[in-house]
C-alpha cells in the first residue's frame, strides 16, 4: 500500500520537532498531570469512598480509590492523544503552516501524519506513566503487572491519536473539535469502566460500553494493576491492536486528501 | 547549458477548475528565471509542482533530471523553497528554525549549527539568533525564509515573491543576496509581481495568464518586442487631445487620468501636441516590462 510505504524513518524527526517544543517549556507541561490524579484521588477516592466501601470487580473487593485509580491511567492516555492529535495538530497543520513547511523537505505527507501520531501516542506515555507514578505512591498498584501499564498507555494513546487525527482531517474549524469531544470523548470518560464497575449497567447498557475504545484500554490497565489476567484482555488487546491499525491508516489517507491538493 | 526544470504541456486542475493550463518551458543551469503574471494566473501552483508539494494532473515534470512525480523525496533534498505564505515554525527561535529545518534534510548537528550561523550572517540576521518569531519584522522573517531555503545547500533555489510588502532597504539587500548565489551557480527560479525587480534580476522570464504561458524571454527583448521604445504620458488630457491622438493611428491607451502613447519617438508629437492644445502635463518616458505586462495581460483587476 503506498500510503504506508510513503511513511519512512524520517517521520521522527517530525516527532522530534514535537519532542523540542514540549521540552522547552517541560515545568509546565508535567505539572497537570501530576496534580489532576490527585485531585480526583483525594476527592472521589476518599470522598466518594467513605459512601461507598468496597467495590466488587471480577470477584475482587477493593477500595473506591483501588478501582478508580487505573481508570485514572487510561483516562490520561486517552486525553493526552486526543487533544494533542486535535487541537495540537491543527493548530499546527492550519494556522502555523507547520506541515506545509515541512512537505518542502525531503518528508511526505505520510511521514508528517504518522510522526504526529507517534508523538500524541509519546505524550499519552508521559502523562499516563506520571499518572501511574502517582497511583503506585499511594499503594494503588501492584507489581509486576503495573510494569506493563506504561506500554498500555502508549498503545491505547497511539490508538486514540489515530482517532484524533480522522477527526482533524476532516473539521472544517477548530471549535468543530467540540462534537467529538461532546459526542464520543465524555461518554467514554465516564462509561468505560473508569468510575464504576460495568456490570451496574443493564446489559445492553454493558453491550455498548464494549464498542467504546476506553473500555478495552481501562480493562487492561487495571487487569494489569491487579495482575489479573483473563481471556478477556486478550480480546481488548486485539481490539485495541486492530481499531489502531485501521484508524491509523484512514487517519493518513484523510489526512492526505485534505491537504494535498 | 544543462536544463534544471523541463515542463511539457504541464497542467494542474483543481477540481474542474484549470489553475495551469498545459505550459512548456525549460530553465536553465545558474539562469535567475522568472514567472510573472497578475493575481491568479498560477505561478505558485507552478512553483508547488516543482517542489513536489502539489501533484501535477497531467503532462511531464522534470527537476534535475528527476520526475516530479517518481522521486519527490530526491528532488525535494536538492532544492530550497521560500514559499509566498510565512510558514516559519513559531514554536522555535530564529536559530533554532534553521537547525531544526536542517534535520528535516537529515543533516548533521554540528553541520547544522555551523551552516546556520553562517546562513544567519549571510541574510544579516546573527543578532536575532535567539529571538522568537514572532518578534521579527516582515522583512526580517522574509530573509529568514530564504536562509532557510538555502539550509540544504541547493542547487535550485525557488522564490515565491520574495520581497512583497519589504522597503526599499529589504529588497535591495535580498537581490544582493540573489545575485551573490547565482555566482556559486545556483538555480534561482523566481516568481514577482515588480516589474522592475524581475528586470533587474531575471535572465530569462515568462509572463503567465489565466494558467497560461503568454510570453517568454529576455525582459530587454519583451520590451523591444512588445513595447514602443518610448512612452508619452499625457496627464488630465482634453477630449480634443483624445480624438487627436486616436484619428492620427498612434498606438494609444486610456487610464483613469491619463493617455499613454506607445511611440519610438514621441518628442515630435509632444512638440505637436503643445501647440495644437494646452497640455497641463507629460512626461516621456522609456518603455519599461511594466508597459509589456499591462499591454499583454489588460489593465482590468484579477481575482
Ligand atoms: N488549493 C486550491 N484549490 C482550488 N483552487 C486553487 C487552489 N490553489 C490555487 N487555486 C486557484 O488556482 C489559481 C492560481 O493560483 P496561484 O496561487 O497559483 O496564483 P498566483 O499566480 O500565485 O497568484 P498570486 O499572484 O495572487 O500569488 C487561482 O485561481 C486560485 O484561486
Ligand atoms: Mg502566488
Amino acid at each position: 500500500m503506498s500510503l504506508l510505504s510513503n511513511i519512512s524513518r524520517r517521520s521522527l524527526m517530525v516527532w522530534r520537532r514535537n519532542k523540542d517544543v514540549f521540552f522547552t517549556t517541560w515545568k509546565t507541561n508535567f505539572l497537570p498531570p501530576f496534580f489532576e490524579p490527585i485531585l480526583y484521588l483525594v476527592a472521589m477516592g476518599l470522598g466518594f469512598g467513605i459512601l461507598i466501601g468496597k467495590v466488587e470487580y471480577e470477584g475482587l473487593f477493593v477500595e473506591y480509590a483501588m478501582f478508580l485509580a487505573p481508570g485514572l491511567v487510561a483516562i490520561s492516555s486517552m486525553y493526552s492523544a486526543f487533544f494533542e492529535c486535535t487541537y495540537g495538530s491543527y493548530v499546527r497543520m492550519h494556522y502555523q503552516k507547520t506541515f506545509d513547511a515541512i512537505i518542502a523537505t525531503p518528508l511526505s505527507i505520510e511521514d508528517v501524519i504518522a510522526g504526529e501520531m507517534l508523538w500524541g501516542a509519546t505524550k499519552s506515555f508521559l502523562n499516563s506513566t506520571i499518572v501511574l507514578g502517582v497511583v503506585v505512591i499511594a499503594g494503588l498498584a501492584w507489581f509486576p503487572g503495573m510494569l506493563f501499564v506504561p506500554f498500555i498507555g502508549f498503545l491505547s494513546g497511539l490508538m486514540f491519536a489515530s482517532i484524533a487525527m480522522i477527526f482533524t482531517a476532516l473539521v472544517p474549524n477548530i471549535d468543530s473539535f467540540n462534537y467529538p469531544f461532546f459526542l464520543l470523548i465524555t461518554p467514554m470518560f465516564l462509561f468505560s469502566g473508569t468510575f464504576f464497575p460495568l456490570n451496574v449497567l443493564p446489559e445492553w447498557g454493558q453491550w455498548m460500553a464494549e464498542i467504546l475504545p476506553l473500555t478495552h484500554s481501562t480493562r487492561l490497565i487495571r487487569d494489569l494493576s491487579y495482575n489479573l489476567f483473563s481471556w478477556v484482555d486478550v480480546i481488548s488487546l486485539l481490539y485495541i491492536v486492530l481499531l489502531t491499525a485501521i484508524t491509523f491508516v484512514t487517519a493518513i489517507a484523510l489526512m492526505r486528501k485534505r491537504l494535498i491538493k | 547549458m544543462k536544463v534544471v526544470v523541463k515542463a511539457e504541456n504541464l497542467t494542474k486542475r483543481y477540481d474542474s477548475f484549470t489553475a495551469v493550463n498545459s505550459i512548456n518551458f525549460e530553465i536553465n543551469e545558474g539562469e535567475c528565471f522568472g514567472f510573472l503574471g497578475p493575481n491568479g494566473a498560477g505561478k505558485t501552483t507552478v512553483m508547488k509542482m516543482i517542489y513536489c508539494a502539489s501533484p501535477i494532473t497531467s503532462g511531464n515534470l522534470f527537476v534535475l533530471g528527476l520526475d516530479v512525480e517518481k522521486k519527490s523525496r530526491e528532488i525535494k533534498a536538492l532544492i530550497g523553497v521560500a514559499p509566498q505564505e510565512n510558514n516559519l515554525d513559531p514554536d522555535f527561535t530564529v536559530l533554532k528554525n534553521l537547525t531544526v529545518y536542517a534535520r528535516y534534510f537529515g543533516i548533521e548537528k554540528r553541520v547544522a549549527e555551523k551552516r546556520a550561523m553562517e546562513l544567519l550572517e549571510f541574510m544579516q540576521l546573527e543578532e536575532k539568533a535567539d529571538v522568537e518569531i514572532p518578534e521579527l519584522s516582515g522583512g526580517m522573517k522574509r530573509r529568514l525564509i530564504i536562509a532557510r531555503a538555502l539550509i540544504n545547500d541547493p542547487k535550485i533555489l525557488i522564490l515565491d515573491e520574495p520581497t512583497t510588502g519589504l522597503d526599499p532597504q529589504a529588497r535591495h539587500l535580498i537581490w544582493d543576496k540573489i545575485r551573490e548565489l547565482r555566482k556559486f551557480g545556483v538555480t534561482v527560479i523566481l516568481t514577482t509581481h515588480y516589474m522592475d525587480e524581475a528586470e533587474r534580476l531575471c535572465d530569462r522570464l515568462v509572463i503567465m495568464d489565466q494558467g497560461k504561458i503568454i510570453v517568454e524571454g529576455h525582459p530587454r527583448d519583451l520590451i523591444e518586442r512588445h513595447s514602443s521604445k518610448s512612452v508619452l504620458e499625457i496627464i488630465d488630457p482634453s477630449p480634443g487631445v483624445e480624438s487627436y491622438l486616436r484619428d492620427s493611428g498612434l498606438i494609444i491607451e486610456k487610464g483613469s487620468d491619463r493617455i499613454y502613447v506607445y511611440a519610438d519617438n514621441p518628442q515630435q508629437l509632444l512638440h505637436e501636441l503643445n501647440e495644437k492644445f494646452f497640455l497641463q502635463h507629460a512626461t516621456i518616458r522609456a518603455s519599461t516590462l511594466e508597459d509589456v505586462f499591462l499591454k499583454l495581460t489588460g489593465r482590468g483587476l484579477r481575482d
